[in-house]
């Protein structure tokens, strides 16, 4: 264990605690402005309840994501100063404009938080409006940053100089769309079965709470809208990542030798000495089949790539079976509610379904992550795929370990507080909803 | 030119993080400090002026790092190594800051709790500004030797140095004397609760010119080319806005102007950034890293300042508008 796999870590960890409070951060908006819409067009009050107890939840998980994204702004620089000082200048620009979105975010989520009552209800609303908007706009701009990391683009790479930089060309790189709408989707797909999850939960101890069956109600519209396109999306994705990074996707579905009607592995235990994977359930031309449409296709395996050019196999391959998992099983929960919501509402009537959902509330984000280790393991020993090794752009400053730990401990205690400060807010007062504004 | 206008830009938002964003520290310190039988009010007051904003103000450090590393990549490469130690600590600061602040304000417990939030964002708003201050500090000192794109000098270079630590004592007693300048206006419905905030002002607005004093003295052997930069022509006509800021903020504050005391106050600290700025011209990290050696290319610098015009469009009047909404004197009203 040496500093390049301490600050690797240190990356890993600082991405996978950000994710969770940018994914709630563009999901949560959503919800706190479907709910106050609903009350503007109702003028039902619960629905004004609602969105008043969900924007101080996104209140608190907006404020841990803005620490936690300057933190990465830094870490970008202060772990990999080689990489920065190279592509600093190519994607500079998407960072720039995701600051200004950022910033309208952060401008209007302290009009929405604080301007109850100072606003028109039209204008409130629409502030929340563009917290919503921005706060998308914001992730999909980050996203095409490191769409950039996995399909280079808009420079020419000559005697290890980069020249002829065109920053547009970069952003709409061609794995932008698929990471951006891929990654949107799972944003509210996650936000929506994390939410109603709890509402679920909390519906199972006081079954006729109007509160949260409206909160169920408009959570799972959500992810029930949003996951059949996600799963789509990820179709989409895995083709494109077939055309653009073949040892990625290789390490993804486990493929050591290059076949003629590829199979799909599922599972199993990939072992790179032997070349081949132990106990896996195969289905025969499954991979040709849906990367080609065509069950005779061929598909690179990981031996047309020299062996220090391959990703950690067995880890981006069990990531990308977990994502595929959890993304199908929540397809599944969500054709249930469906099925349910269309033939025997209402909903919050049906105990076992509660249940279910309680258990899928974690699938979403578990999908995020292991979606982002399949991304950021399965673009290694590269970070400018092809071009500059993760190891190149390390910082030469020792004792990274120390930096690790210490934002592991105060990451793994924030994430303690806000789950403690959520339960405040949605458990303990049950009741009547507290002051909107808290100071 | 195209160099130097991301550079003028860079100062722009550095300038506007320190009255919006270092205005934040500043009630983090008066927080802290908060004395006297009003001590629970003040920090009420402290509470209720930031809390609709400081999210907001923050994001002008994320453009500050954003402009710096798309148009200065190398720039930023080098310092982001060199100053690695004392960055990280300042990020430690950020985050214990924001998020102590935000656990204050919805965790529902009793006092005991929020109490020791409140000392946690009160600690974290003087070490991060006082690290950001040295850092700031550090590039100036020449300490930092850039060779071939390597850093040279190691880890400490620069930032434990007097004149580093000097300019972080100056860092804090400025946003200390910012944050209760604007104070007074915020607690204008408060007469006694004012008097408090307008004393803080005044006093730290008079410690400012003994530590602006050694700053100075430092710079001599700590920073010569930026004291080198304070010597030629401008630097007198500025040095005498300053000073002259400085005493009509003093001054409003004595005759209880206070609209004029922050118009002062503000303009005092980005009379010292601009100064800095051009003592500093052309350099980033003092004398290896310069605007001229570190820039993007064209088409980047091009680019950049075309999204940095156009974001600004949409982001000033946003930004007027939550100033209006939550500062402005009819906002005050019913806010009680």
């Amino acid at each position: 264990m040496n500093d390049f796999f301490f600050a690797r870590s240190q990356m890993a960890m600082s991405l996978a605690f950000h994710i969770v409070f940018a994914a709630l951060g563009i999901g949560m908006p959503l919800l706190m402005v479907m709910a106050e819409g609903t009350y503007l067009r109702t003028g039902e009050p619960v629905y004004l309840e609602l969105s008043k107890r969900w924007a101080r939840g996104t209140a608190i998980l907006f404020a841990v994501g803005a620490v936690s994204g300057t933190v990465l702004s830094f870490e970008l620089g202060l772990l990999w100063p080689g990489f920065m000082e190279k592509a600093g200048a190519i994607i500079g620009m998407p960072f720039s404009l995701e600051g200004f979105a950022f910033f309208t975010e952060a401008i209007f989520i302290g009009v929405y938080l604080y301007g109850w009552g100072r606003l028109p209800p039209l204008l409130h609303w629409l502030a929340g409006v563009l917290v919503a908007v921005s706060g998308t706009l914001s992730g999909i701009i980050v996203v095409t940053a490191n769409a950039w990391m996995n399909a280079p683009a808009g420079f020419r790479f000559i005697n290890g100089r980069f020249t002829g930089i065109d920053p547009v060309a970069a952003m709409f790189n061609r794995a932008s769309l698929h990471e951006t709408l891929h990654m949107t989707l799972a944003a509210f797909v996650a936000t929506g079965f994390a939410v109603a999850a709890v509402h679920a939960f909390l519906l199972r101890r006081s079954p006729g709470s109007p509160f949260h069956r409206c909160a169920l109600g408009l959570a799972l519209a959500m992810a029930c809208v949003t996951i059949p396109l996600l799963v789509l999306s990820g179709d989409f994705s895995a083709r494109s990542v077939g055309r653009l990074q073949p040892a990625k996707l290789a390490a993804m579905e486990a493929l050591y030798r290059s076949q003629d009607g590829a199979p799909l592995l599922l599972g199993g235990n990939p072992d790179d000495s032997a070349r081949t994977v132990h106990g896996a359930l195969v289905i025969p031309r499954g991979l040709s089949l849906l990367l080609a449409d065509d069950p005779g296709a061929r598909v690179a395996g990981l031996e047309e790539f020299p062996r220090t050019d391959w990703p950690n196999v067995r880890m981006v391959h069990w990531s990308f079976d977990l994502m595929v998992l959890s993304g199908f099983a929540m397809l599944a929960v969500a054709g249930w509610a469906g099925w349910i919501w269309w033939r025997r509402p209402p909903l919050a009537d049906h105990p076992w379904l509660l249940g279910t959902l309680i258990a899928a509330g974690p699938l979403g984000f578990l999908a995020i992550e292991a979606g982002w280790i399949v991304t950021e393991v399965g673009r290694q020993p590269w970070i400018i795929y092809n071009v500059m090794r993760t190891k190149d752009a390390v910082t030469p400053m020792p004792g990274i370990a120390v930096p690790f730990l210490a934002f592991t401990i105060l990451y793994a205690f924030l994430a303690f507080v806000v789950t403690r400060l959520l339960r405040q807010q949605f458990l303990e007062t049950d009741g009547a909803v507290p002051e909107s504004s808290p100071a | 030119m195209l160099a130097l206008a991301a550079a003028a830009s860079l100062v722009l938002s550095l300038i506007l993080y320190a009255l919006s964003g270092g205005a934040d520290f500043g009630g983090g310190m008066w927080d802290l400090l908060a004395l006297g039988p009003r001590a629970a009010r003040q920090r009420t007051q402290i509470a209720k002026s930031i809390a609709p904003i400081w999210e907001a103000n923050h994001v002008w450090l994320i453009l500050v790092v954003v402009v710096l590393f798309t148009a200065f990549p190398t720039g930023f490469a080098a310092m982001m190594t060199a100053l690695n130690i004392p960055l990280t600590a300042m990020l430690i600061g950020i985050v214990l800051r924001g998020s102590a602040f935000i656990f204050r304000s919805y965790d529902t417990r009793p006092g005991a709790v929020r109490r020791h939030w409140s000392t946690a964002f009160g600690i974290a708003s003087i070490v991060t500004p006082f690290l950001q201050g040295a850092v700031l500090g550090a590039l100036a000192t020449g300490g930092i030797r850039v060779v071939n794109g390597q850093v040279t000098t190691g880890f400490f270079a620069g930032w434990v140095t007097p004149f580093a630590l000097a300019c972080g004592l100056f860092a804090l007693v400025l946003f200390a004397f910012l944050a209760a300048v604007y104070l007074t206006l915020d607690a204008r419905d408060q007469p006694d609760l004012r008097g408090d905030f307008r004393k803080r002002a005044i006093w730290s607005g008079a410690a400012l010119m003994p530590v602006a004093g050694v700053v100075f003295l430092a710079a001599r052997h700590g920073a010569p080319a930026l004291f080198h930069g304070l010597t030629q022509w401008w630097a007198p006509w500025l040095l005498g806005a300053t000073c002259l800021c400085s005493l009509g903020a003093l001054g409003a504050l004595r005759w209880r102007r206070f609209a004029a005391a922050r118009v002062a106050a503000a303009g005092q600290v980005a009379l010292i950034l601009i100064g800095w700025s051009l003592a500093q011209y052309p350099n980033i990290v003092t004398p290896d890293i310069t605007v001229v050696n570190a820039c993007a290319p064209g088409a980047t610098l091009r680019l950049l300042l075309l999204a940095l015009a156009a974001g600004a469009l949409v982001l000033l009047p946003s930004l007027l508008a939550l100033f209006r909404l939550f500062k402005g004197a009819a906002s005050h009203g019913g806010a009680g």
